[in-house]
């Protein structure tokens, strides 16, 4: 029948993704910079105890508590699927949670957004923003936590030995994929399954045709 | 919190641009990152606590809101003080920690540092209102106003999530699932705001539009955001405070340039 | 003060809309001509894509990735997409369409997204606030308004655009009778005022009939009826009625009342007082009972505490001051007062059923939401299973059993967090305005429910409601709060 020719053609080209953004990405990818910015702030304070925790153990692997602050880039890449996704959440968490007062001072806690939503986007980018799989949820989240983590690195850890930076970004790395990019990726699926994301390709793509 | 409230502060810093805010708080930044020592960091901080009388926060606000600096502020000098580039006596050393002269003063500097990076960000920003922070970046810095709006749309969706919060604890105290497992329940309640909010926003995503937001009309501002004397004032304070901390870790043969040779 | 705007024509040509996720057509052959300063009420079953039509003229569809367009829309000529900015859209949700913090500056939205020179604008933002009769200070935080009055901002932010074409999809839907009322006395404040065209989609026809001068009725097949309102509903009116919609002269079935008398008070309130927080009672002395068998109503305006006590009477709240105290035969071991027992204590004494159905949801499929509660009192598996088919016979959710509980219509949902609630068997059931929002089907099959549950079961029913038919309908016995209660 008619019908189904038409309707694969429109999905394929619905997939093939548009790089101008609409409204509703906008204001959603807004809503979940927003959550996740909450998400920093909880963790700007909830990390303290870990980190107080670890540091005496080995120095450098504080970085496996670096998750948390990059999850918002993976996700927002996931669930909006356009060009320049994960740097917008990414940077509109970090806004939120320096106008809250982050202890980092609000211009480096934006730039540091922006510099980890970078290392998620590129990985994006590499596959065309085209592949929205699992293994590049994960690579995305470890992009962006090598991103972040040179960042700090020349902001905060300057005076550190070469022990402390290789376990460092080790720690971060392995942070990234595991915390951002595969709880990234679960979240997505999760929410999409509920229905929320029904404007979107990620939403249509999990929920059988009725 | 400014992020909930709708109304500017008062004081002499409420109605200057937020965009000049920003960038005051970048100037004085800026320098700071590129140095690693005491002086610049120290004279940074003496001047800005000056600049902090005339910001128009209150006394017991300061401390309220900037708590997490000075807490976190000492636990990076720790940091420092154990696995940082060591010098000079070392005082004690156990598996890969070794506290040294060296990395005490790093320390030290790393410290003031902080305190004097974020700080004044925190100042600043807590006197911004999200809205005029909005039509500064769109009509100074000439950010896209879709963008700026329905972010600001998506950040006003704040204040609803707590009024839905409490509603969704008393729902799971009802269904039976409110005795064990808090972490769990935490992250249950979470999802479901998320959800809830990522509805809310689609749905306002369509007023907006409705209301002609992304037409191809160029839009004008009912709010016209000024750049003039304050503001040029601000980022004057700003640049002149860096360039103080410049010049006098310079004079007193301090200054260390993280990214050259060491 | 009379605004200069012009009327718009619509006309509608085979016009029809294919969401992408979807394969049946939302709506298809849409043919009509609205001339320009007509006043016309949609009406249609629920899911007959009148909302669809609305988003449609509006032009806020969606591109070729949401979906697919047959046929030709136009406005003035112009296709629909083209013509933003001449018409006016109003949703249903209320806080979902507030889009900036301050009165004054959400209601100047629109007019900058139009390009109005900035001295023209807050002339436009007065006008409009005074054509809706909104009297707040521009600079009042729009968080802090009522329903009502959210809903007046909407339409105010969208006549300050002096659109030629105002869309209402359902505004009143959300709101309380208070609301309702202020919302149809600003639309027609406004229409007598300047004339545009508007198109008004409710299921409430009482309310808007008298602003009417026309009814199209669409459904299978495109437009069903069409033509002068009294003659409409004379032809089409019974249809409607089964339908869902609230057609005068056709109200919906009421049960029958009950047989037996009220029995014992299962929990009583003894100089009651309620707060929503810690310290900010809303209401004190109050002595109410909750007897098996019977409805209690809680009735009263906005705000004065409604719902507080409803929580409070369920055991989630605390008391500010005063008793909740259980019969011997409710509480059992877990004590006389409810809101000391755990949460496994409450499920088989009192179940609660919230006001906004999505703050209940907790399972990924309807199934699984059924049996949170027996799963959580220890039953074995076959037991759980057994009474999570039973329920969904019961409440027709068959079909549905392995959906995603969101993605349920209103009803549906509705129908589910009750269920949900019924899983445990309690004796007492607290809801907390049950059927606000309501199709006139979905009201009458809720009350059915709730009339079979008091006599059957001989459950004690608590109703926090707006709904005075409720009232009726269940022969419940009234306890209104507010001045002098």
């Amino acid at each position: 029948m008619n019908t189904s020719t038409s309707v694969s053609a429109t999905r394929t080209a619905a997939l093939a993704g548009g790089f101008r953004w609409r409204v509703v990405d906008i204001v959603v990818a807004s809503v979940l910079g927003v959550a996740c910015g909450f998400l920093f702030l909880a963790w700007n304070v909830g990390y303290l105890g870990p980190k107080a925790l670890l540091e005496p153990l080995l120095p450098g692997v504080q970085g496996l508590l670096d998750g948390p602050w990059l999850i918002a880039g993976v996700l927002g890449g996931l669930v909006i699927r356009k060009a320049g996704a994960a740097i917008f959440v990414e940077t509109v968490a970090a806004v939120v949670s320096a106008l809250a007062g982050a202890q980092w001072g609000g211009f480096l806690t934006i730039e540091a957004g922006l510099v980890q939503g970078l290392g998620a986007e590129l990985i994006f980018l590499v596959f065309a923003y085209r592949l929205w799989t699992l293994p590049v949820a994960i690579l995305a989240g470890a992009g962006a936590a090598i991103a972040g983590g040179i960042n700090n690195m020349l902001l905060w850890f300057v005076g550190s030995d070469a022990a402390f930076t290789t376990v460092y970004m080790i720690c971060t790395t392995v942070s990234g994929a595991v915390l951002a990019g595969l709880l990234g990726w679960v979240l997505a699926r999760g929410l999409a399954a509920t229905g929320a994301l029904d404007r979107f390709g990620a939403g249509r793509e999990v929920r059988t045709r009725v | 919190m400014t992020l909930l409230e709708s109304r500017a502060r008062t004081g002499g810093m409420a109605r200057i641009n937020p965009v000049a805010k920003l960038g005051a708080s970048g100037l004085i930044a800026l320098p700071l990152i590129f140095t690693l020592d005491m002086v610049s960091a120290a004279v940074a901080l003496a001047l800005e606590c000056v600049l902090f009388v005339f910001a128009g926060v209150g006394w017991r606000e300061f401390w309220v809101r900037t708590w997490p600096v000075w807490l976190a502020a000492p636990l990076t000098g720790v940091t420092i003080a154990l696995y940082g580039q060591s010098g000079g006596t070392v005082y004690a050393e156990w598996l890969l920690v070794r506290i040294s002269e060296g990395s005490l003063l790093l320390a030290g500097a790393t410290m003031l540092r902080v305190l004097a990076i974020a700080l004044p960000s925190v100042v600043l920003f807590i006197t911004v209102d999200p809205t005029d922070l909005a039509d500064g970046l769109a009509q100074t810095w000439r950010l896209p106003a879709r963008f700026v709006l329905g972010a600001l749309a998506g950040l006003r969706m704040v204040g609803l999530f707590i009024d839905d919060w409490h509603a969704l604890q008393l729902a799971r105290r009802a269904r039976g699932v409110a005795d064990r497992g808090r972490v769990r329940r935490f992250l249950g309640m979470a999802f479901a705001l998320l959800v809830l909010s990522i509805r809310r926003g689609a749905k306002l995503s369509t007023a907006m539009e409705a209301r002609g937001l992304g037409s191809p009309v160029r839009r004008t501002w009912a709010r016209p955001a000024r750049f003039g004397t304050a503001e040029w004032m601000l980022l004057l304070i700003g640049a002149a405070i860096s360039a103080a901390a410049i010049a006098a870790a310079v004079w007193a043969g301090t200054w260390n340039f993280i990214l050259g040779p060491s | 003060m009379t605004v200069d705007t012009r009327p718009a024509t619509v006309e509608a040509r085979g016009w029809g809309w294919r969401h992408s996720s979807r394969i049946a057509w939302a709506l298809r052959d849409v043919s009509l001509r609205i001339e320009a300063g007509e006043r016309v009420l949609l009406l249609g079953a629920s899911g007959a894509g009148k909302s669809t039509l609305l988003h449609g003229l509006a032009g806020v569809l969606g591109g070729a990735e949401e979906g697919e367009a047959e046929g030709r829309l136009l406005i003035d000529g112009t296709p629909a997409t083209a013509a933003r900015g001449r018409v006016g859209l109003v949703l249903q949700d209320p806080d979902s369409q507030v889009i900036l913090a301050r009165v004054g500056d959400d209601v100047a939205f629109g007019c900058e997204n139009l390009g109005v020179p900035q001295e023209e604008i807050w002339q436009r933002v007065d006008d409009a606030l005074d054509a809706v009769g909104l009297d707040v200070p521009l600079d009042r935080a729009t968080k802090a308004l009522s329903g009502g009055q959210k809903q007046r901002l909407a339409l105010a932010g969208s006549l300050a655009m002096r659109p030629g074409l105002l869309l209402l999809d359902e505004p009143t839907a959300n709101l309380d009778p208070e609301g309702v009322v202020e919302v149809r006395d600003s639309v027609e404040r406004m229409l007598q005022r300047q004339r545009s065209t508007l198109i008004v989609v409710e299921h409430r026809l009482d309310v808007w009939l008298p602003l009417i001068d026309r009814v199209v009725v669409i459904g299978e097949g495109g437009v069903i009826a069409d033509g002068s309102p009294d003659r409409v509903l004379e032809v089409e009116g019974e249809r409607l009625a089964e339908a869902g919609v609230w057609v005068p002269g056709h109200p919906p079935q009421h049960p029958a009342a009950p047989a037996s008398a009220p029995g014992e008070s299962l929990v009583s309130a003894r100089g009651l007082a309620v707060a929503r927080a810690r310290g900010t009672m809303v209401a004190d002395g109050i002595d109410v009972d909750v007897r098996a068998g019977s409805v209690l109503a809680i009735t009263g305006p906005n705000g004065v505490g409604k719902s507080t006590l409803g929580l409070t009477l369920a055991g989630l709240l605390p008391p500010a001051a005063g008793q909740v105290t259980a019969s011997e035969g409710l509480g059992g071991g877990a004590g006389a007062h409810p809101i000391r027992w755990s949460s496994r204590q409450l499920l088989t004494r009192i179940g609660t059923v919230f006001q906004e159905p999505e703050h209940q949801l907790l399972a990924k499929t309807v199934r699984e939401e059924l049996e949170i509660g027996p799963r959580s009192l220890g039953l074995p598996d076959a037991e759980i299973t057994a009474r999570a088919d039973e329920l969904l016979q019961r409440l027709r959710l068959d079909r549905l059993a392995r959906a995603n509980p969101y993605t349920l219509s209103g009803g549906e949902k509705r129908r589910l967090t009750v269920a949900a609630a019924l899983a445990t068997r309690p004796q007492v059931l607290v809801l907390d305005e049950p059927t606000f929002g309501q199709d006139a089907r979905t009201w009458q099959e809720l009350v059915a429910m709730l009339a079979a549950l008091r006599d059957e079961e001989g459950a004690a029913l608590v109703a926090v409601t707006h709904d005075l038919d409720v009232v009726a309908a269940l022969h419940a016995e009234r306890f209104t709060m507010g001045s002098g209660s």
